[in-house]
């Protein structure tokens, strides 16, 4: 198992447990905004659809373990990946620009990581570790009564802004870390990346907006 | 219409990899706009010198653009603000009267300061040693063309080779991360026949010593591929990186 270590510990080998991970989390975000997609057509398809999911049983519990399980490497690999980073130029430059390769996503990457990380740990405290037994209480119960509330409408709509500019980055970053960049389809890899981005941004971003019109 | 212009140079000066280093202000009168930037560092060197001051230190050899020598952020852009060129290819011209330009040498933790602009870029030559090269033995030449090699393979081969080892990727680099050079030295012989027998040890040693000489994490930003003076494209990263996982699943190197 040596070589496994060996692997996953060069910078290579990092990056290639960032791509994987975070890949996988672009699939996640596609089924939750599909599913999310129910809230458009009323109370009674938004609720039969939890229904179905949760019907899965274990089956939800293990997904939600291995969203666990990628979260932990996404994030442990991308503060290693931060600090050693910093490390490898102790002495910034004093004057530096960018030379026109960097975007707003690669150059907030940590950061728009670290904002998305807080963001769910209060979008999972918000609806998935509530008491839900009473009867009068039902996701789309709890989900109209947050968003009838502005603050959680706006700070809604800044996350899934920062989500969408982590992942205009992030998915073709992915693809080439991967290995996957040839001029036959690299232009079609970064075209997904951003035009995934905004549909991840407004896709998750008028939930929000329509939850509190309903409200 | 004037030849000539003056500039003031913010030039870092610094004696060795102890001293902290800061940036001297010289203002440089009558610079030739058809001189390149190191002539302008010449002229500069023989007022200083003339003075009996300390002269700026700069690394330069060819002075064509080929050697891989000569190399500083100018106004915080590696070798300078024009593409597809090395610091000595940049000429004085391309600045106007009264411009304030800083001077700066590479900064990476990989790259000590020898001295003002100079730097030890011997770490680049590590990650050469740890698999840059074919092993062949001595013997009768081969026939020509025994060994078919298709045009745009021997082409990718050939841009990859372009890399003169100057470090400006790395410099440019916001993580410090050599892996456009790693990725230009792997990349032109993995896609030779001569370069495959020691792929495998290639990509990951070369990848290894990388990190083992303090370069950073590559993390896409692509601010290499911008200052490249050779035009040494991320693809060969992304090649780098399928030789590393071929290797890693699919070879014996452990
Ligand atoms: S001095 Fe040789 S490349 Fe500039």
């Amino acid at each position: 198992m040596n070589w496994v270590t060996n692997t996953f510990s060069t910078s290579i080998g990092k990056k290639l447990l960032m791509a994987i991970t975070g890949l996988s989390f672009c699939g996640f975000l596609a089924v939750h905004l599909i599913g999310n997609l129910t809230i458009y057509g009323g109370q009674g398809m938004f609720l039969s659809y939890v229904e179905h999911l949760h019907s899965l049983g274990v089956l939800v519990t293990a997904a939600e373990w291995v969203l666990v399980l990628l979260a932990i490497v996404h994030i442990a690999m991308g503060l290693t990946l931060f600090f050693q980073n910093l490390a490898a130029r102790p002495v910034r430059y004093e004057v530096k620009k960018a030379a026109g390769g960097r975007t707003i996503g690669s150059a907030t990457m940590p950061y728009t990581g670290i904002i998305i990380l807080l963001f769910i740990i209060i979008h999972l405290l918000t609806f998935r570790f509530v008491d839900k037994t009473p009867v009068e209480i039902n996701d789309y119960s709890i989900l109209t009564a947050t968003f009838s509330q502005a603050g959680f409408v706006l700070l809604y709509i800044a996350a899934v802004i920062i989500v969408a500019i982590h992942v205009s980055h992030g998915l073709w970053s992915g693809f080439q870390t991967l290995g996957f960049n040839h001029s036959k389809y690299m232009p079609f890899i970064m075209g997904l990346g951003i035009v995934f981005s905004i549909i991840v941004g407004i896709g998750f971003g008028f939930i929000p907006i329509y939850a509190s019109i309903i409200a | 219409m004037s030849d000539t212009i003056n500039i003031t140079l913010k030039v870092w000066r610094q004696k060795g990899a102890d001293d902290k280093g800061h940036f001297e202000t010289i203002p440089v009168k009558d610079v030739e706009t058809h001189m390149s930037f190191l002539e302008m560092l010449d002229t500069v060197n023989e007022q200083l010198a003339l003075e009996g001051k300390d002269i700026i230190a700069f690394d330069n050899d060819c002075r064509e653009g080929i050697c891989g020598m000569c190399g500083c952020l100018v106004n915080g852009i590696a070798h300078g603000p024009l593409k597809a060129m090395t610091l000595c290819q940049l000429h004085m011209r391309k600045f106007s009267d009264g411009d304030t330009i800083a001077v700066e040498p590479w900064r990476a933790k990989a790259f000590k300061v020898v001295k003002d602009l100079v730097v030890d870029r011997s770490p680049l030559d590590k990650i050469i040693q740890a698999g840059g090269y074919i092993s062949a033995n001595t013997g009768g030449a081969p026939d020509a063309n025994s060994l078919p090699i298709p045009m745009e393979v021997a082409e990718k081969a050939m841009d990859a080779a372009a890399c003169i080892g100057c470090g400006a990727c790395v410099a440019a680099c916001p993580n410090a991360s050599a892996m456009l050079f790693t990725s230009a030295k792997v990349s032109q012989l993995a896609l030779l026949p001569q370069g495959r027998p020691e792929a495998a040890k290639r990509a990951i040693n070369m990848i290894r010593t990388h990190d083992a000489c303090g370069f950073g994490n590559c993390t896409n930003e692509r601010e290499c591929e911008a200052v490249c003076p050779k035009e040494i494209k991320i693809t060969n990263i992304a090649r780098l990186n399928r030789e590393f996982i071929k290797a890693s699943i699919g070879s014996d190197v452990m």
